[in-house]
């Protein structure tokens, strides 16, 4: 909200200089979000008069002016670079030392062989508009030589930029900003006490209001005005207006504007004579009513409690408190006023508002809640401005559904307990009354507050609290420190996701994070054919309107990322939850039913093959000390290789995918080589068994290795055969390590050799040959029982 | 027939034999010649047991003098040999380093995540846990529990994205992680003392200063008697923990739904230390986030009697934080995955 300095001045005198005021407003929670000095930088700028225009030898964008500046001199010759000047224009002058608003400072300037002595001005040079294009022309009959300010009558004023929050309806006003402010400073706040000479027929004699809905208006008034002519305000009115941020129109407009700025009480003016049968029925809209609003749009309404304006015959002419109608429009010809001025139920406005998706001024003040007491003084003040026509003896009001302000308990104990401050009773009032609370005393250390009807936030006894703390000043408060009786720390879970994301690191994968949310056909191409990703309704941004079931799209993306930036040889891992449909089976209880199955996954996608993946998975595995881990070969995983891929069991429970990505999905997302993938469930993967804690007795016995080496037919996995190994050899093994792999000629067909070399130890003895003979033997027989036939 | 008077002669020829080896294998064969089985000197030797007992112990202690000081002359050749062969081996074995490229494997953590990792550390340090929820959540939990009903002006703020799941505008992406203070007052009896830190989404479009997903961090105290004053305690308390011992915090009133009195929390600038700058647009302060006095409507839906308990809870955006300690221009990096810029931290 815009609020010019002179305008707050009339009714506090404020005196501060303005960043020391901008301050007072930050501390009432009333934040500057921005100081203009208007009209300042004008010192040193002139009326002034060209007398002739000739060019420069060797220039041809600018021309050489003289002009008379009143001061009886020489004529002065001035650069200009404008074309839209002949002479005998008046224009302003930047004499020499002047420094425009805008922060340039005007200096004697040599070009080519003439000198320019001055700067001829264009409008937003002086601060005077957005008009860049050519010099600002003045009114031919100024006095030449008269300061700009004066022969312009423009004031210098600051005007200050406020964010108003949503509990604060009251400062949506000048009045309401200077009454806090005011408190705040100990000045006195006076309002504004319009004299209007009521000497026309009563309102009833010329127009009739009907409230059919008073619980959506609970408190409407009308007042006639006849007699009106059209025409521009008064020019301080004009000017005040601009600075507030709008656009001066008519004597009629400008002063519901006015009186909207000033006290934030909304009027809407019609057309008397535009409205059939000369009155206003205000009621609710029947299912797809159509209001053609101000703008000319046909707005349908009636989907819930929209409250409109009808004229006597029923036909819609506006939406209450939003927008008005263009059929009752104020026009040039408007000779009689029907002035609405209302009190609509705010949550009734701010639905109406957000179904049609029309924010108007009026509507952001209603729904906050506009004072329904200040309508008299809002219509007096509309009245006074307009300054001509004939004001109705008395005003329509209907204010059936009005409910005064209830007085709320306010306990000094529970103010300090809350707040960690000492207060007294008496600071209650002492806070309170100047911004327009009633304090009545209780009983010690409790006091009767009522709020004032511009306050209707205010219903807790919290309000109270927080009114007090805010002209007490937070600042004032002192700060404590309190003492969590708890250790802090991090669960397991999420110190092991840490642990996680360190090992990974420390495997040279970087860390990624993609959006949650996809685009239609993100899945599909990443092979995820039958996910059926959950729909944002309503997406601003397609690309990002479908929960991803997979990180596996976002990951892939990263990689092309990186591919079409010359850094294909990439590796990134990311943790976070994917959302999938729950399965039918699910049994979740109480509000979590609602919601879709949300789990946290580990992914790693590299540049790189399965193998690059599984070494990925033999880092976490052993980074996490995990036990009974193994693959399970598998085909038909959506989007993934289907000859080079796997289950990863963790103790038999299924904790995710190793392997790499099908090449077709490499294709579509415009990658080249092999990309390799783990895909893991991080709360299986973080709730597997670990190694125990207890340390394994290392032998002091030299250990007896063997070589073994077996054929055995590809479709058996080697995986099955070292678990067998594993199981088979007796108690004395302590490694297994496969250290070579044959496929060829030396092998039948459909078979490769597997070299093992099994390491045996025993903690109490060395080993004898009979032993070292007995455990191989048990492990051949081992191996052959999982399909494996010795090489000879 | 050698004489043993041809000793010294034997000692000169050995000592400039022994010199003039410039292998192991001359210096084992000079040792040989001179000092071996078929050498002049074992051939005296032997004939000592000739010779007169007077002469077999004058030309025997010569015989022994000359072949110690010979087996001294080749042992010393030889530890020469040895080291110079030694040195020219470790001079063959040269390695140039600068020759190996730098190539470290270790990857690099997400700035987000090395941001929040710093902030959890900090709360976790002044006595609190860490709290998670999921991402998709109720509306009821992510408003309505925070005291903001339905149509309620404070949900325009929001931008709020409803999935098209279960009953119309039931079901979202959560807005901010206050929902999870939801979940611990509903779950846990005070006191509680945590902090929740996690991804929020909003109805918008990404630009230069803001992603519509992003990661911010609350906390939510409440015990016994906790006060408005102990909420600027705190916040003062993690900011110079945080940022350094130089930067203050302030707060200023402001409106949230789910506090009161609520505040907006300010920090020195940290880019000007409070000078000043173009940053904190010449205020010296820089906005964090808000906090307030936990609503006691909140409390109460949360099953906590505001009577008996009180508390504060506050919140900031995380990504900001890493925006602000590393200077990015454009925050939309953050999501991008460039392998240029993950690998700077």
């Amino acid at each position: 909200m815009l609020v010019p300095l002179s305008w707050l001045r009339d009714f506090a005198p404020f005196d501060l200089e303005a960043r020391s005021l901008g301050l007072v407003f930050d501390n009432l929670g009333m934040v500057v979000e921005g100081i203009e000095s208007v009209g300042a930088g004008l010192d040193g700028v002139v009326v002034a008069r060209i007398l002739s225009i000739s060019p420069i030898s060797g220039l041809d964008r600018v021309r050489l002016t003289t002009v008379d500046d009143g001061s009886g001199g020489e004529p002065l010759e001035v650069a200009c670079g404008a074309w839209n000047i002949s002479v005998g224009d008046v224009v302003p002058l930047a004499t020499v030392g002047t420094t425009l608003p805008n922060g340039m400072t005007i200096g004697r300037r040599k070009l080519k062989k003439v000198v320019s002595n001055g700067m001829l001005c264009s409008a937003i040079e002086l601060g005077l508009g957005a008009d860049a294009d050519g010099i600002l022309q003045l009114d031919k009959s100024l006095p030449l030589g008269t300061p700009l300010r004066e022969a312009l009558g423009i004031e210098t004023d600051v005007v200050f930029d406020l964010a108003i929050e949503g509990n604060r309806p009251d400062a949506n006003s000048i009045a309401g900003v200077a009454r806090d402010a005011a408190a705040k400073l100990g000045l006195p706040f006076t309002l504004p006490s319009p004299v209007v000479d009521r000497k026309g027929p009563p309102s009833s004699s010329a127009a009739s209001v009907t409230v059919e809905a008073p619980d959506l208006a609970p408190r409407f008034t009308a007042t006639v005005i006849t007699g009106v002519s059209i025409g521009p305000s008064p020019s301080w009115v004009q000017r005040r207006l601009t600075l507030a941020g709008m656009r001066p129109i008519n004597n009629v407009v400008d002063a519901s504007n006015y009186v909207m700025l000033e006290l934030g009480q909304p009027t809407h003016p019609y057309d008397l004579d535009k409205l059939a049968g000369g009155g206003l029925r205000v009621r609710r809209a029947a299912p797809g009513e159509v209001v053609t609003t101000l703008d000319g749009v046909d707005r349908v309404v009636g989907e819930g409690d929209d409250c409109l304006i009808c004229d006597a015959a029923d036909h819609p002419i506006g939406i209450a408190g939003v927008f008005g109608g263009a059929s009752t429009e104020i026009s040039s010809s408007t000779t009689n006023v029907l002035l609405e001025a209302a009190y609509f139920a705010p949550m009734a406005i701010a639905r109406t508002s957000k179904r049609l998706r029309l924010r108007t001024e009026a509507s952001a003040r209603f729904e906050r809640g506009v004072d329904p007491a200040g309508i008299d003084l809002a219509v007096a003040r509309f009245c006074s401005l307009l300054g001509s026509g004939e004001v109705a003896s008395t005003t329509l009001d209907s204010h059936e559904g009005l409910q005064p302000p209830a007085p709320i308990t306010l306990r000094t104990a529970r103010l300090n307990a809350l707040l960690g401050t000492s207060l007294v009773d008496g600071d209650v009032p002492r806070y309170l009354e100047p911004i327009g609370f009633t304090v009545t005393p209780v009983s010690e250390g409790v006091q009767s507050v009522t709020p004032p009807t511009f306050r209707p936030d205010a219903t807790l006894e919290v309000d109270l609290i927080e009114e007090v703390a805010r002209h007490y000043g937070y600042a004032n408060i002192p700060r404590t420190v309190p003492h969590s009786p708890q250790v802090g720390r991090l669960s397991e879970y999420q110190a092991d996701r840490r642990l996680v994301r360190s090992i990974l690191v420390g495997a040279g994968v970087d860390e990624a994070q993609t959006p949650s949310l996809l685009g239609p056909g993100d899945h599909e191409r990443a092979g995820l054919v039958s996910s059926s990703p959950i729909a944002a309704a309503d997406a601003m941004i397609v690309e990002e309107s479908l929960l991803r079931t997979s990180l596996l799209p976002g990951l892939l993306r990263s990689l092309a990322f990186n591919a079409a930036r010359r850094s294909p040889d990439v590796a990134f891992f990311e943790v976070g939850p994917v959302f999938t449909r729950p399965a039918a089976d699910r049994v979740v209880e109480g509000p979590d039913a609602a919601l879709p199955d949300e789990r946290e996954r580990v992914s790693v996608a590299l540049a790189g093959d399965a193998v690059a993946a599984k070494h990925v998975l033999d880092e976490l595995v052993e980074g996490l000390r995990l036990v009974g881990v193994s693959l399970e070969a598998v085909s038909g995983e959506e989007g993934l290789h289907p000859a080079r891929t796997a289950r990863v069991k963790v103790s038999g429970t299924d904790a995710g995918v190793v392997g790499e990505v099908d090449p077709a999905v490499v294709a579509a997302w415009g990658l080249q080589g092999r990309v390799g993938w783990l895909d893991l469930h991080l709360q299986v993967l973080l709730r597997a068994p670990r190694k125990p804690l207890e340390q394994l007795p290392i032998s002091k016995f030299p250990s007896s290795d063997i070589d073994l080496a077996f054929v055995l037919p590809e479709d058996i996995a080697a995986g099955t055969v070292e678990a067998a190994l594993r199981a088979g050899a007796g108690d004395l093994l302590s490694s297994v390590d496969l250290f070579d792999v044959y496929r060829g000629d030396q092998v039948p067909p459909g078979t490769r050799s597997l070299a093992y070399r099994l390491r045996f130890v025993a903690l109490d003895r060395t080993l004898t040959d009979a032993d070292v003979a007995a455990a191989r033997a048990a492990a051949i027989t081992a191996a052959q029982s999982a399909g494996a036939t010795l090489r000879s | 027939m050698t004489d043993y008077n041809a000793l010294p002669q034997i000692e000169s020829d050995a000592v400039a034999a022994v010199a003039a080896a410039a292998t192991l294998d001359d210096l084992r064969a000079v040792e040989a010649s001179f000092l071996g089985r078929e050498s002049v000197l074992a051939d005296l030797q032997k004939r000592l047991g000739s010779l007169s007992a007077e002469e077999r112990k004058a030309f025997g202690q010569q015989v022994n003098a000359t072949r110690s000081s010979l087996a001294a002359a080749v042992e010393s050749r030889r530890s020469a040999l040895e080291a110079s062969e030694r040195a020219a081996q470790l001079a063959a074995d040269r390695l140039d380093l600068t020759e190996v490229p730098y190539s470290p494997r270790r990857g690099h953590l997400h700035l987000v995540t090395q941001a929040r990792d710093r902030l959890e550390d900090v709360f976790v340090g002044m006595g609190y846990t860490v709290a998670e929820g999921p991402e998709v959540e109720t509306d009821w939990r992510n408003f309505q529990a925070l005291n903001i009903p339905l149509a309620h002006p404070a949900r325009s703020t929001h931008d709020t994205l409803y999935l098209d799941y279960g009953d119309p505008e039931s079901v979202l992406l959560r807005t901010h992680t206050s929902p999870v203070q939801v979940r611990v007052m509903e779950t846990h009896e005070p006191p509680i003392y945590s902090i929740m830190p996690g991804r929020v989404y909003r109805k918008d479009t990404p630009d230069a200063r803001h992603n519509p997903t992003f990661s911010q961090i609350e906390g939510l105290v409440i015990d016994r008697g906790i006060t408005f004053g102990d909420l600027a305690g705190t916040i003062e308390t993690f900011t110079r923990a945080y940022f350094g011992p130089d930067i203050s915090s302030r707060l200023r009133p402001a409106y949230f739904p789910f506090t009161e009195p609520s505040a907006e929390f300010e920090v020195t600038c940290v880019l000007c230390r409070g000078g000043g700058c173009r940053t904190c647009s010449q205020t010296g302060w820089i906005e964090l986030g808000g906090c307030g006095m936990v609503h006691p409507n909140v409390l109460r839906m949360c099953g906590i009697d505001p009577e008996e308990w009180s508390g504060f809870a506050f919140g900031f955006g995380i990504d900001r934080q890493a925006q602000m300690r590393h200077a990015i221009a454009d925050m939309r990096v953050l999501l991008d995955n460039d392998a240029r810029f993950v690998s700077q931290f």
